[in-house]
């Protein structure tokens, strides 16, 4: 199968005030392939996929360095418009936030905010969006019910649904799971592995069996380094490096 | 096509700044306030030090500006006078206001604390002319009676009421304070064998320390700043106190009953301007260290 | 052993007879003014000016004035306490103009309340030359009531999450359409609620007034915002100590301090059971 990369990072050196938290990493993720970055907590990964969109932009004393490419243009620099990137880039987050609204709202909150006012637009946008996300069959009698009515899965669907909503390239994910029961986390997995068909989707997972069965790509992190980066089947089966044999076997974590 | 998506971007990067910018000068009014009001007051104080040796009006008892003979703007006695009735006033509230606070954050039932806390808020609310006025009618006529003065408007009756409106200030900033005590540190000290009292005593009130000082200070500006209550409570007697039973008069009264009838652009005038300047000073001080030691405590917390 | 505890239930006996005194002066507070006060107020009272030299009659005139005065107070101090929040907590870094802008804050809400008094005389009254009016006594309230707002708003803001200001940035919200779109709506109704407790404050002022367009006695209503007004507060100061006939008023002075601590209480307690409500059906 041909590779396109669709987000490639290029010695990409991440500093929160004068510690080092992403130390020189190259990776490409794939275009129309699901790509995980594993590791132990704290290694660094929610904050590398953060600089996709660049929602690190707003923490306080972060600085980055090096070249983070989305179809070959450089998204790491002061005149890029980081509106326009986020909405090419989509986030879903680690613990579901929908807005204090309605379902329909939620979804149809991108758009407004990218300023569509057609309401025919909207809501056929809407429907697309959560039939996408496999929530339309559970919540379309019930559209103007509060987002928060929704079990904590279906909060999570709704936030992917919104993020949808924009019409993004890429969604990235960041631990979607980790605040979800497994019976909706297994409904999740599955949605991400369908949404690869027309998005590029970067995932954070603590889960490495989630990585193993949703990923076709594993990028292993520790301590702010890419330990190593591959086909998945090749990190879990056959890993290069000693230490992610030893982390994915749960010799540290 | 790509130009004209750069301008749209350009634009709209202008607006988030010029909105940004609007909320920032709204965010340094504070900062253009405070200045502001030391500044005026400055500038409207020092005409009277043209006439008036900065000495004689800090060291001199006698304020008698409109005397046809000499006028004379000395401030002691209302300096003394401020300082007293503030002091009456913290001697009573800082041990009441600890207990009453020491009460509620380890003894009382959380029911009770829920009753409670809503109450002294009420008296938080309640407005200075409002205690003055309660000064009059309702204490000073005790005070009469029980000391045998002819009126009850005195000093003591000036702290009782300040003490009143300091206490809410000194309860909750005090409470809180006992209330971020590390359980730990009760715990060890319990399972020790200390009794609750003595924890009390021992380990929550030495730890909570600061941020009780800051709340005694905290009431101590607002006792020094208060106008009302020693304008309608305490007499208004220019002579210099010689005890709780005096009349006085103090910095704030005094500006309050004078400025009203003063001529604009005299020295009598500004020689008021130059009173509130020394009130707005003293009163920053007790702030700014009240605000020292508070933020101290709060990094030591972190 | 026996001894330890005797002691502790001493002391324990010392710190509710405080909390009992505060509380019994409280009471006793609000029972004098309530029963002496209640026997002056009557419709008449609440509805008619002063007559005969302010022996008899009501107080209507007062009422309205520091209805009028507050307005100007909330016109001035709400949407600026809610820009300055709104600057401190969404925009403001961490750095040392932050720090001086809030510890000026801090410091402006312990200036005392004379001192504002002599501030606008000097900057409503003479150099922005509005006179004694509800114009000038207004602003000057509305600065001294500045901090709290500012400190309540801020408050609001912290209550909304920050992952609504992050879902919306990640959907391509710019910093400002964020705010407006996902935090202004849950933190307005709490930042009302704070500043509308600042007002009652303010309301309740006598000092700050006093010089700056409060008056002694006016046969009319004020009939625009550049003329002087009667207060409640100031009436009340008035009635207690100024008054040729002390003693024969003191009734219409128990009544008008039972109508000002009714009024600034009433809207306390109205904004402090919102506020809890409030808490208690927040989902997040």
């Amino acid at each position: 199968m041909d590779i396109t990369p669709k987000i490639e990072t290029r010695d990409l050196n991440f500093y929160y005030g004068r510690s080092q938290v992403l130390k020189s990493i190259n990776l490409v993720c794939a275009e129309h392939h699901v790509t995980a970055i594993i590791g132990p907590s704290g290694c660094g990964k929610s904050t590398f996929i953060r600089t996709f969109n660049r929602m690190n932009d707003v923490i306080p004393g972060a600085r980055v360095e090096g070249q983070i490419l989305l179809d070959g243009e450089n998204i790491n620099l002061p005149a890029v418009d980081v509106v326009e990137l986020r909405r090419r880039v989509g986030m879903v987050f680690q613990k579901p936030n929908p807005f204090p609204k309605s379902i329909f709202d939620n979804v149809a909150s991108g758009l407004r905010i990218n300023g569509i006012k057609d309401r025919a637009m909207i809501e056929d946008a809407v429907e697309k969006s959560l039939k996408e996300a496999v929530l339309w069959d559970e919540v379309k009698d019930r559209l103007r019910e509060n987002a928060f009515a929704l079990s904590g899965g279906q909060q999570q669907r709704l936030c992917i649904a919104r993020a949808l909503a924009v019409k993004p390239e890429a969604i990235l994910f960041d631990e979607p799971c980790s605040a979800i029961d497994p019976v909706a986390t297994a409904k999740i997995e599955d949605l991400i592995i369908k949404l690869k068909k027309n998005y590029t989707v970067v995932i954070v997972t603590h889960n490495m069996q989630q990585a193993a069965r949703v990923s076709d790509y594993t990028a292993f992190l520790m301590l702010g380094d890419l330990i190593e980066f591959d086909k998945t089947e090749k990190i879990f089966t056959n890993p290069a490096k000693r230490l992610t044999e030893d982390y994915i076997t749960g010799r540290f974590g | 096509m790509v130009p004209k998506r750069m301008r749209e971007v350009r634009l709209s990067r202008l607006k988030e700044e010029g909105i940004k910018a609007f909320f920032f000068t709204n965010g340094v009014l504070a900062v253009v306030v405070l200045v502001g009001i030391f500044g005026l007051l400055l500038s409207t104080a020092i005409p009277a030090f043209k006439e008036i040796p900065v000495r004689e009006f800090l060291a001199s008892k006698t304020w008698d500006p409109t005397s046809p003979e000499k006028a004379q703007y000395g401030i002691l006695s209302m300096i003394v006078s401020t300082l007293m009735v503030t002091a009456g006033a913290l001697l009573i509230a800082m041990p009441v206001g600890l207990g009453v606070a020491s009460y509620l954050s380890d003894v009382a039932h959380w029911r009770v604390r829920e009753v409670v806390k809503p109450i002294i808020e009420i008296l938080a609310g309640i407005p200075s002319v409002v205690v003055g006025f309660l000064g009059i009618v309702l204490f000073g006529p005790v005070i009469a009676k029980i000391f045998h003065t002819g009126h009850g408007l005195n000093a003591a009756n000036g702290s009782f009421l300040l003490a009143i409106m300091a206490l809410p200030t000194i309860i909750s900033l005090s409470e809180d304070s006992l209330n971020a005590v590390p359980l730990s540190y009760a715990e060890a000290s319990l399972a020790l064998g200390a009794s609750r009292w003595q924890t009390l005593i021992r380990v929550k009130i030495p730890a909570a320390l600061s941020g009780i000082i800051a709340s005694f200070m905290l009431g101590m500006g607002r006792a020094i700043g208060e106008t009302m209550t020693v304008l309608m409570a305490t007499g208004n007697a220019r002579s210099f106190p010689h005890g709780f039973l005096d009349s006085i008069r103090t910095m704030t009264a005094n500006i309050a009953i004078e400025l009203g009838e003063v001529p604009y652009h005299t020295t009598h005038y500004y020689g008021l301007f130059a009173i509130g300047l020394v009130l707005f000073i003293l009163t920053f001080i007790v702030n700014l260290v009240a605000d020292v030691i508070l933020s101290k405590y709060q990094q030591r917390e972190q | 052993m026996k001894k330890k505890k005797i002691i502790q239930l001493l002391g324990f006996l010392v710190l509710r007879a405080c909390l009992y005194t505060v509380l019994a002066i409280i009471f006793l507070f609000l029972y004098d003014i309530g029963k002496k006060g209640g026997g002056a107020v009557s419709w008449e009272f609440l509805t008619q000016p002063p007559r005969r030299g302010m022996t008899e009659g009501g107080i209507f005139p007062a009422i309205m004035g520091t209805f009028l005065v507050t307005m100007v107070t909330a016109v001035l101090a709400i949407p600026l306490g809610m820009f300055a929040a709104i600057y401190l907590n969404e925009y403001a870094k961490q750095n040392r103009l932050t720090r001086v802008i809030r510890l000026s804050i801090r410091n402006l809400s312990g200036v005392p309340s004379i001192v504002y008094g002599l501030f606008g005389v000097i900057l409503f009254v003479n150099i922005f030359r509005f006179g004694t009016s509800i114009l000038s006594a207004g602003m000057t309230l509305g600065l001294l009531t500045l901090p709290w707002t500012i400190t309540a708003s801020e408050e609001a803001l912290k209550t909304v999450p920050n992952s609504y200001r992050e879902g919306a940035l990640a959907l391509g919200a710019t910093k400002w359409q964020a705010i407006r779109t996902n935090v202004l709506p849950y933190a307005i109704p709490g930042m009302l609620t704070g500043t509308v407790l600042g007002l009652a404050r303010a309301a309740g002022e006598t000092a700050p007034i006093m010089f700056t367009g409060a008056a002694f006695y006016l046969p009319s209503l004020p009939r625009s915002l550049g003329d002087q007004f009667m207060a409640l507060p100031y009436h009340l100061y008035i009635m207690a100590t100024q008054h040729h006939a002390i003693e024969q008023v003191r009734p219409l002075a128990y009544g008008t301090a039972l109508v000002l601590i009714v009024l600034v209480l009433s809207i306390n307690m109205g904004a402090i059971v919102t506020r809890y409500r409030m808490r208690r059906k927040r989902r997040w």
